[in-house]
């Protein structure tokens, strides 16, 4: 684990990560700083942690999790897409209250952990609706082999998590170039 | 068994601390002495060095004397991290996974069940022909023919260095070697003493007198001189060393000139992977050292021989 510069005082903050493995907010939950840890919400896809009691709960009294409604294939049709993301970050910025964090992966699904995917956009949203925040770019190294896609069992490998600056605000930035230059902090955490 | 019964043992672990004391002492000294910058840098690091040493040598030491189940299992969790190691540095793919979880759950432990079980016939060959075997089916059960062979020979080898080897060491304790009954965990501690401070006794040389590089593109810092010097100093120490073995005093410098030779040459060996993956190390485990691999590559060549040599002269 490595931070790039110490977080010291009580922001609240958006930790974005790329995602490989089902095991990368773990990592980055487990990584926090106590104080930080504590104020630490996932948000996570509400289809895959609402199937089943044990999930729920984990999800609802352990991590607090943020759930929030993604395309899933079946009901695509049924909601109109931008519908569905002012709806989400409507729940993220509720979800983040006045002193909570979040972790997002704004890839939006696992990748295969060779170059970090494209974001979406709802962290520029998100941004944009509370520009207070502090965006911290965080890269996990290793985590897609130690837990493949469709793998149930971990591989104890040695990985690793590097939390990066904070992102500088740039005024007048795109959405389309805001969200490549976040994607490129992450990817960056990986060469250093 | 128990060990603490064992006078000769308790001077064995008190010689060990001594030379501990000494060593954090001298580092001490040079701490106030050294003043250049590169100096310092080795100062440092062979003060971290020590402070590491200071807790392998205790947590052997309790392994020790708590007679051969403590051994197994300190050993069984150093062929874990070094397993851990290999796999982190070999470009193992998703389609190695299910071979990789079976190395690392089921042969690793089973390997050590073995040894605690005492079953030499099947211990000396479950990894060589049943796992290596094995390997290759669940390779092929996942369905990927791409770099097969190599893909199959990395696994093959890291459980090969990482498992079958360290685990000759703690294998020492099931030998039966007349006269010497109850007596082993003393072999384990000749080999682990001879070949750890093999490696000791090659650094202070090569850093004192070392010109000749011996294998310059596989690693710079081994030189004849410390070589040399090195093997010298450990047949000494070994042969110092026989009143606790069943050799005699030639035969206990015969075997210290066969651990520290393959001593050398598994650090060697484990040099050139490090070299193939473009690393240095294995790890950051131990503070100075680097990781378990990198301390126990001196190991991994010299117990079979010794367990082996033991097993068919004594």
């Amino acid at each position: 684990m490595r931070w790039a510069a110490a977080p010291s005082e009580d922001r609240q903050r958006v930790f974005f990560a790329n995602h490989t493995s089902h095991l990368d907010f773990i990592l980055i939950w487990a990584s926090l700083p106590t104080r930080i840890r504590k104020r630490a919400r996932p948000v996570a896809a509400r289809d895959y942690w609402e199937s089943g009691p044990i999930r729920r709960y984990l999800a609802r009294k352990v991590f607090r999790a943020v759930l929030i409604d993604r395309g899933a294939p079946g009901d695509s049709a049924e909601r109109d897409p931008r519908e569905r993301g002012q709806e989400a970050i409507a729940r993220m910025v509720e979800g983040l209250g006045r002193q909570d964090s979040l972790i997002v992966f704004p890839e939006g699904t696992r990748g295969s952990g060779d170059e970090v995917g494209e974001f979406k956009s709802g962290l520029y949203y998100l941004w944009r609706e509370r520009p207070n925040l502090e965006l911290v770019p965080v890269h996990l190294a290793n985590l897609n082999r130690v837990l493949p896609k469709g793998e149930f069992i971990p591989v104890p490998m040695i990985s690793r998590v590097t939390f990066g600056q904070p992102l500088d605000r740039a005024e007048g930035e795109t959405k389309e170039a805001f969200l490549e230059r976040a994607r490129q902090a992450v990817q960056r955490l990986e060469e250093s | 068994m128990s060990t603490f019964d064992d006078r000769e043992l308790l001077w064995l672990l008190a010689g060990v601390a001594a030379l501990l004391l000494t060593a954090t002492a001298v580092g001490q000294v040079l701490e106030r002495v050294v003043a250049t910058p590169s100096g310092r840098a080795t100062v440092d690091n062979i003060n971290a060095r020590v402070r590491a040493w200071w807790v392998m040598s205790i947590a052997f030491a309790i392994a020790v004397a708590s007679g051969g189940i403590g051994s197994v299992v300190l050993f069984a969790l150093i062929s874990f991290l070094a397993l851990r190691e290999f796999v982190t540095l070999s470009p193992t793919g998703r389609f190695d996974h299910a071979a990789l979880v079976w190395s690392f759950f089921l042969v690793t432990p089973l390997q050590y069940v073995l040894v605690g079980l005492q079953w030499y016939g099947f211990f000396s060959i479950m990894i060589p022909v049943y796992a290596f075997l094995f390997v290759t089916a669940r390779l092929v059960l996942a369905g990927e023919t791409e770099r097969f062979l190599e893909r199959a020979a990395t696994i093959q080898w890291g459980l090969m260095i990482c498992v079958y080897c360290i685990s000759y060491a703690p294998a020492l304790l099931l030998l039966d070697v007349k006269g010497y009954e109850g007596e082993n965990a003393k072999l384990l501690f000749f080999l682990v003493v001879v070949v750890q401070l093999s490696d000791v006794f090659q650094y202070v040389w090569g850093k004192l007198v070392g010109r000749h590089p011996i294998a310059p593109t596989v690693s710079p810092n081994k030189t004849w001189e410390g070589f040399l010097g090195g093997i010298v100093c450990a047949v000494l120490l070994g042969t110092s060393l026989w009143w606790i073995t069943p050799f005699n005093p030639w035969q206990a410098a015969l075997m210290a000139l066969a651990i520290a030779v393959m001593g050398f040459v598994g650090g060697l060996v484990m040099s050139a992977v490090k070299r193939d993956r473009g690393v240095k190390d294995y790890g950051s485990l131990i503070e100075g050292h680097g990781g378990v691999l990198d301390r126990v590559d001196s190991l991994l060549f010299a117990a079979p021989l010794f367990f082996h040599l033991t097993r068919f002269f004594f």
